[in-house]
């Protein structure tokens, strides 16, 4: 039996302060296969994998690998031991070389010096049998994030790993790179690698998975053949309910225009937008990464400069210089960064839910911490964030309930116009949903909605009208009976005058 | 236990190290635990107390203040000539008559508030390291004191000593002014939208802006407070010691005011300060300087102990911080 899979860990509990993150756990990887790990934001698959490979203690359990009980206490031990992890956010050294950041820390040397030339043949070698095209001396600041992961598996090859986890590692991919990824991925598989693979993206889930663990709320629920399973049945397993539309859309009445922007124009990523929105509408923004259009909203925001073009809310013109003016007149921005300019990850998700609206004076001096309890319970309990206390930091919450929080932010600021970048990326299924119907119901009070997402099923949900851009410019609007992902890739590749011709 | 209590054990541990070191104190020497040798303490610590209520503020935005000792030096030699008698035949500014204490000291809280201004203005905008440009004011401070006199300012009006040196019944009033003004950090950072957003600044000072707070303005204000409160420790400092010398007064200070502020578990990863902690932490420098004073330990010695107790605190900090991340 154990001789059957490259990896057991059996009845895993791990507890923190006041929460059971895993209730007594279990895994079986076979090797040579890539196996999914698969479960809402908060199921415990994230802290699994840290309490394997030795950055968390495991409270109890048991951990065989290769046959043998083993307890890593640290990365490094696992990665000896042929262990490795490909985190969602890389930490490379930027300032050094691919080479350097391949050997970091088991520098080859040479009598008591670095030997540069082994580091830089040895890469060479790497590179070559997993078929990639490299500098080995490119600083490490001057790759994509893909060639970034690309180096941190070549890492990861180089230790010899028999077992290589990866956290999310398609999230900051285009999709000619996530290409590239399961190649090499396929390649790992052929050489008897075992790949524990975690991700919310069903699609790329369903194309390269071998086996699917599915967990839910810290608790193991099943593993099967992915060939076994249908996406809705992976959904029903995860969240224990079957969720009946990922896109609950009410319809409203929509009113009169109540913002435009004209001839906006900010570096040269926003060229000559214009758009407008309607009370009650939800407006979705589609394109490539890298159209723009998170660029359209920080300067809507005041958080980049306007260079010329004019921003009318209400019928008058606003000179909005930051984000403090754009909150006064009743914007909200929901940033695409939730935790490099969302959340303050130490502070309470009290303190994180009241501060735009202590930033308008709106709690008085002294602050008025009855008022701030009342407002923080009001929104935990009408859009659901699950937390044991409003005491709690940000920072202990699942993604998906820290960008609740975030949303009842800017609720409480009572926006008008409320902008959401990417609201429920790395958010799993079930809070997706809650956020797709939380932005429909606000529409329903009459608030405008702008909806900037990369998922295009996404948009096309929520959305009443879609704007698509294409390097800094607007190529193309259209309307809900419009919509069709054929028709939003054309315009989200082309220029104005290639798509409408 | 719940993890709420052990969330207020852990946050409260300073406090068990200042009853520890009470313990062995009194235990070394009889006369430690008396209201004599308190009083004595908080007269002695009062200074740097004040300083370190400002200094924390900085560090809690992830920055520091190096200049606090220098500028208080810079703004006693300067009050303290604005009040010294008339008749003095060594007088430093001789054609200016002699300032009502009360006018004088709001020259110089004006003065150290201008400092701040400029050494905030610097590090908001430029966004040059704290660090950086506070040990530039540091050093300028210093020398513009040596410059503004040479010998030490003496003789100095019973009026402008009161900060430093008067009794209220059996109360000193250098006590008065520690004690007011923890009550107004605690205040500022409990209570203002300046305070929470001190925090918010430490902890992401990009999602700070996007909430809408004005991240500039806010550090600015964050070293005038800090400049204020040095030149207040300055005149303190003037008025107890009934002199101010441009060399040596306030002498590293500076760094006894960090070393308080972090003890008392403000993180210079920015976004965590408790002025309950800062006020451990004073007095935790407290016993150490006063009790080895009565144990008769050596100076160096003291120094040595005190340098170890400042590191192994922030060493179980920040295992206490990463172990959250």
């Amino acid at each position: 039996m154990s001789e059957e899979y490259v990896l057991e860990m059996h009845d895993i509990v791990k507890e923190f302060p006041g929460v059971k993150a895993l209730k007594g756990v279990k895994l079986q990887v076979r090797p040579g296969t890539v196996h999914t790990l698969m479960g809402e934001n908060g199921a415990g698959k994230s802290t699994l994998m840290k309490c394997l490979i030795g950055i968390q203690p495991v409270t109890s359990g048991k951990v065989i690998f290769k046959g043998q009980e083993v307890n890593f206490k640290s990365t490094r031990e696992a990665l000896d031991a042929g262990i490795s992890m490909i985190f969602q956010e890389l930490s490379p050294v930027l300032e050094r070389t691919v080479s350097d950041n391949v050997w970091l820390g088991r520098e080859p040397k040479k009598g008591i010096f670095t030997d540069h030339k082994k580091m830089r043949e040895d890469c060479l070698e790497l590179f070559q049998r997993m078929g990639l095209e490299l500098d080995p001396d490119e600083k490490m600041k001057n790759l994509t994030v893909a060639k970034m992961q690309m180096v941190e598996i070549i890492k990861a090859v180089s230790y010899n790993a028999s077992i290589v986890i990866m956290d999310e590692p398609t999230s900051a991919l285009t999709e000619s790179e996530v290409e590239d990824l399961f190649k090499i991925i396929g390649d790992l598989k052929a050489k008897g690698v075992a790949i524990i693979y975690i991700s919310h993206k069903m699609d790329e889930i369903f194309r390269i998975s071998d086996d699917i663990s599915i967990y839910r709320d810290g608790e193991y629920i099943t593993t099967e053949r992915a060939e076994n399973l249908t996406q809705d049945e992976v959904i029903k397993l995860m969240v224990g309910r079957e969720i009946t539309n990922m896109f609950p859309k009410v319809e409203c009445p929509i009113g009169d225009v109540v913002f435009k922007v004209e001839d906006l124009c900010a570096g040269r990523m926003v060229r000559h937008v214009s758009f407008d929105l309607r009370k009650g509408e939800i407006l979705g923004f589609a394109g490539l990464v890298g159209a723009g259009r998170t660029e359209i909203m920080e300067t809507i925001f005041g958080m980049r400069h306007k260079e010329s073009g004019r921003i009318i809310k209400d019928g008058k013109e606003l000179n909005i210089k930051s984000p403090k003016q754009a909150i006064e007149n009743h914007i909200g921005l929901l940033t695409e960064d939730r935790r490099g300019n969302g959340i303050v990850g130490l502070l309470s998700i009290r303190e994180n839910m009241c501060i735009a609206k202590l930033n308008l004076g709106q709690y008085g001096m002294p602050l008025n911490q009855k008022q701030m309890v009342k407002d923080t319970q009001q929104y935990i309990d009408s859009i659901r964030v699950k937390t044991p206390t409003q005491e709690t930091p940000i920072m202990n919450l699942s993604g998906g309930n820290q960008q609740k929080v975030l949303v009842g932010r800017w609720l409480l600021t009572e926006p008008d116009i409320l902008i959401v970048d990417e609201p429920t990326r790395g958010i799993d299924v079930g809070a997706k949903a809650e956020i797709h119907s939380l932005l429909s119901e606000l529409a329903g009070q009459g608030k405008s909605i702008i909806v900037v997402s990369s998922e295009l099923p996404e948009v096309m949900g929520v959305a009443d009208r879609i704007v698509i851009m294409h390097e800094g410019y607007v190529s193309g609007v259209l309307d809900r009976s419009e919509f069709s992902q054929e028709i939003i890739m054309k315009y989200a590749t082309s220029h104005k005058e290639e798509a409408a011709g | 236990m719940s993890a709420n209590t052990k969330k207020m054990i852990s946050d409260n541990m300073i406090w068990g190290v200042l009853v520890l070191l009470i313990i062995i104190m009194s235990i070394g020497n009889k006369n430690f635990l008396s209201l004599a040798n308190f009083k004595t303490l908080l007269t002695g610590e009062a200074i740097k107390g004040v300083m370190a209520f400002g200094v924390a503020f900085a560090i809690l935005t992830k920055g520091i203040d190096l200049s606090i000792g220098a500028s208080a030096a810079l703004i006693a030699c300067v009050t303290g000539a604005l009040v010294q008698s008339a008749d003095y035949s060594s007088k430093i500014l001789p054609g200016v008559g002699q300032f009502p204490a009360v006018a004088a000291i709001l020259v110089g809280l004006l003065m150290g508030a201008a400092i701040g201004l400029i050494q905030g203005s610097i590090i908001a905008y430029t966004m040059m390291p704290a660090f950086i440009a506070t040990l530039g004011g540091q050093l300028v401070c210093r020398a513009a004191a040596k410059i503004f006199t040479a010998r030490p300012v003496s003789n100095l009006s019973d009026g402008f000593r009161f900060l430093g040196s008067a009794q209220i019944g059996p109360l000193p009033v250098i006590v008065l002014v520690f004690v007011v003004i923890f009550a107004l950090a605690a205040f500022i950072l409990g209570q203002t939208r300046f305070g929470k957003s001190l925090y918010a600044i430490g902890g992401n000072d990009q999602a700070a802006r996007v909430a809408g707070i004005n991240v500039q303005r806010n550090l600015v204000l964050t070293y005038v407070w800090c400049g204020t409160l040095a030149a207040l420790a300055g005149i303190m400092l003037a008025g107890r010691a009934g002199s101010a010398d441009p060399a040596s007064s306030g002498l590293n200070y500076e760094l006894d005011a960090i070393a308080a502020a972090t003890v008392g578990g403000t993180s210079h990863t920015g976004g965590v300060c408790r002025v309950s902690g800062v006020l451990c932490g004073v007095l935790i420098m407290g016993v150490i300087n006063n009790g080895l004073v009565l144990l008769g330990v050596d100076d160096n010695f003291t120094n040595i102990i005190k340098g170890v107790i400042i590191v192994v605190t922030v060493a179980f900090d920040m295992k206490k911080n990463t172990k959250k991340a």
